[in-house]
């Protein structure tokens, strides 16, 4: 199954559970079933709970927010995360303060789709990944969807937040397939984090390098991995947690080791690596080899002609090198 | 939709009619509360700053009977007298304020964040319509009858997020009644420094109702409200306009318009209007408002401070 598949099973999951469930957003009706076809069959099967909305990112954002206050559960889909820019007041200054700026905590069952990153030739307003903006906002939790969690699971879990959650969805993933296709490669998980390590368990029990990377990043940094095993005979583990924000950092801390980088797609400059990087030095500094390495985009826009976007975008080769550099010290 | 924004005659107002007790009894409490706010920031015993709305009490209490429990009401900035035109609770209000025991929020949303049971305040322009417009698309499905209300004023009309809501609210037949209180200034900004065009020509360019009320009488703007009101419950959505005025400054102590503006809204004012036409109702009723607002001062401030925990 393909990571989109998986996904409009799960929203179609949500509302067959949950008859106060609504999806709404820019074209999600049958049939088109939006812009990258994850709402497909909602609005047939689910004909008043499966809302398009005029091209008002903001006033579909702050629908969901008041079908959320009256006790609803409220999934948005912002057509290209990029969008999101114009829901920033609802989200930040409506949605993410209402849960608590009112004394005593307001439940808002609300998710807000972002079909995110490049890699497509979109261009530089529609190939962005946005969490970084959104890191350290207190009532508003990020997730990212990856290969390796089961998307109704995830929905639940946002949902049963009851705070609003932005869900990063890479676009390169969608046409991925579910789970863990490289036979080099084990996954296992524990609780919410995805831990991949070479199925090799003498490999697996001392890695060289720990990678973080979200899902969107998963499979460039399997790509490096399996380079790096095969051509320099380097061992890595990859972690993938499905909340970025706030981080769940205790739990990572058992299975990082003295080397650790963290790879994503957001471009260069206040990213969520660095969170990542100020949460792990502050707990197990003393058991690193060095500070946690960055790997991101360049800091640029993302340029539409393929050759150019390859540039800037982060990259397997460039998780790759950005190993070997770490573990040359 | 041929109306100007042009000033009000410069002729004395027509003649208040005689108020009912408890809408009169509620007028004077808002700004007997209101007086008291400006009076304890003068004297620096609040935290940071309030906008009142002095002059402008009568058009929540206008409201008041033609909203049920079961109708949300948005709130803004300028909030405090549709939250006593709801609740009545004095005490909670200042408590919230001055961040005292009892505070309907703990005392962190302060003058502009109030939620209690279906009355919600936010202090970002035009923020609360999309919000609105989503709780109206609830009610109209599940509670088939009931409204969201929603308070702005005329410096809202320069946000986006105002139209993206009324565009929805036009074309999903949503129970929203949009009650714009245009004062004349947005802050500093006199209306025609700030909005093109006028408020009902932006109504119409939506296929909404537009309705406006240049009178302060509650006894005559509720009638005319009450058909078209319910006409909002069964999903037409509408715009009333209320042409006011206010008299106080913007926040504290920013007031830069000129003595003859400031003078104009003194003239409109109802509280010295109705003092002058009906004496003898007026100043019983306006006694013990003072003094039922200087007992909640007191009392209120006497109480311990609020507590909250930041993760709660």
């Amino acid at each position: 199954m393909r990571v989109a598949e998986n996904l409009n099973a799960a929203l179609h999951g949500l509302l067959a559970d949950d008859p106060a469930a609504y999806v709404l957003g820019e074209d999600v009706l049958d049939p088109y079933g939006g812009a990258f076809k994850i709402t497909k069959g909602l609005s047939t099967r689910f004909p008043g709970r499966v809302i398009t909305t005029p091209i008002s990112e903001g006033a579909l954002t702050g629908v969901a927010a008041g079908l959320a206050l009256t006790g609803n559960t409220a999934v948005a889909e912002i057509m290209f995360g990029d969008f999101a820019a114009l829901a920033f007041d609802q989200l930040c200054n409506f949605a993410a303060k209402s849960v608590s700026m009112y004394g005593s905590r307001l439940p808002l069952r609300m998710v807000v789709r972002c079909p995110t990153g490049g890699g497509r030739g979109y261009g530089p307003t529609h190939s962005q990944s946005l969490q970084k903006h959104f890191v350290g906002m207190p009532g508003l939790a990020l997730y990212e969807m990856s290969p390796f969690h089961d998307n109704r699971e995830v929905l639940a879990a946002m949902v049963d937040r009851g705070e609003p959650c932005l869900f990063f969805e890479d676009k390169i993933l969608y046409t991925r397939p579910t789970g863990l296709a490289d036979p080099l490669f084990r996954v296992r998980r524990d609780g919410d984090l995805a831990v991949v390590d070479p199925d090799v368990p003498e490999l697996a029990a001392r890695p060289d390098c720990v990678i973080v990377a979200p899902g969107g990043t998963a499979h460039r940094a399997l790509g490096a991995m399996r380079s790096l095993l095969l051509e320099e005979e380097v061992s890595c583990r990859l972690l993938v947690p499905s909340r970025l924000y706030p981080l769940d950092v205790e739990a990572l801390l058992p299975h990082l080791g003295g080397v650790v980088l963290v790879a994503e797609e957001g471009t260069a400059g206040g990213t969520w690596g660095s969170e990542v990087a100020h949460l792990v030095h502050q707990r197990v500094w003393d058991r690193l080899r060095g500070p946690v390495r960055l790997v991101c985009s360049r800091a640029s826009v993302i340029p539409t002609a393929a050759h150019l976007e390859r540039e800037v975008l982060l990259s397997e080769s460039a998780i790759h090198r950005a190993v070997r550099e770490a573990l040359r010290g | 939709m041929t109306e100007t924004l042009a000033p009000a005659p410069a002729t004395s107002p027509a003649r208040l009619s005689r108020l009912a007790d408890d809408d009169l009894a509620l007028l004077l409490l808002i700004r007997h509360f209101e007086l008291e706010l400006l009076r304890l920031y003068g004297a620096g015993e609040l935290n940071g700053t309030t906008h009142t709305c002095l002059g402008q009490e009568y058009v929540p209490v206008a409201l008041r009977p033609l909203l049920g429990p079961g109708d949300f009401v948005f709130s803004n900035h300028r909030g405090h007298g549709h939250y006593l035109a709801r609740f009545g609770d004095a005490h909670g209000l200042l408590a919230e304020i001055m961040g005292r025991e009892g505070a309907v929020c703990g005392g962190v949303g302060g003058s502009q964040h109030l939620h209690r049971d279906r009355y919600l305040s936010t202090g970002v322009q035009g923020e609360s319509l999309p919000v609105a417009a989503g709780v109206a698309l609830h009610l109209r499905r599940t509670e088939p009858g009931t409204l969201a209300c929603v308070h702005i004023g005329d410096g809202t009309w320069g946000e986006g997020a105002v139209y993206e809501a009324l565009n929805l609210a036009a074309l999903w037949d949503l129970p929203l009644l949009v009650v714009v209180e245009n004062n004349g200034i947005a802050q500093s900004t006199p209306t025609g420094a700030q909005l093109a065009g006028t408020i009902a020509g932006r109504a119409a360019a939506f296929g909404i109702g537009h309705h406006l009320v240049v009178s302060a009488d509650v006894n005559e703007i509720r009638p005319a409200l009450e058909p078209l009101v319910a006409g909002v419950r069964s999903g037409r959505p509408l715009v009333v306009e209320f042409r006011t005025h206010r008299l106080g400054p913007h926040s504290k102590g920013d007031d830069t318009r000129p003595p003859e503006a400031v003078r104009a809204a003194r003239e409109h004012d109802w509280y010295d209007r109705y003092a002058h036409d009906h004496p003898d109702h007026f100043h019983p009723l306006d006694a013990r408002a003072r003094a039922l607002v200087e007992g909640v001062v007191a009392e209120v401030s006497a109480r311990p401070p609020s507590r909250w925990s930041p993760c709660a």
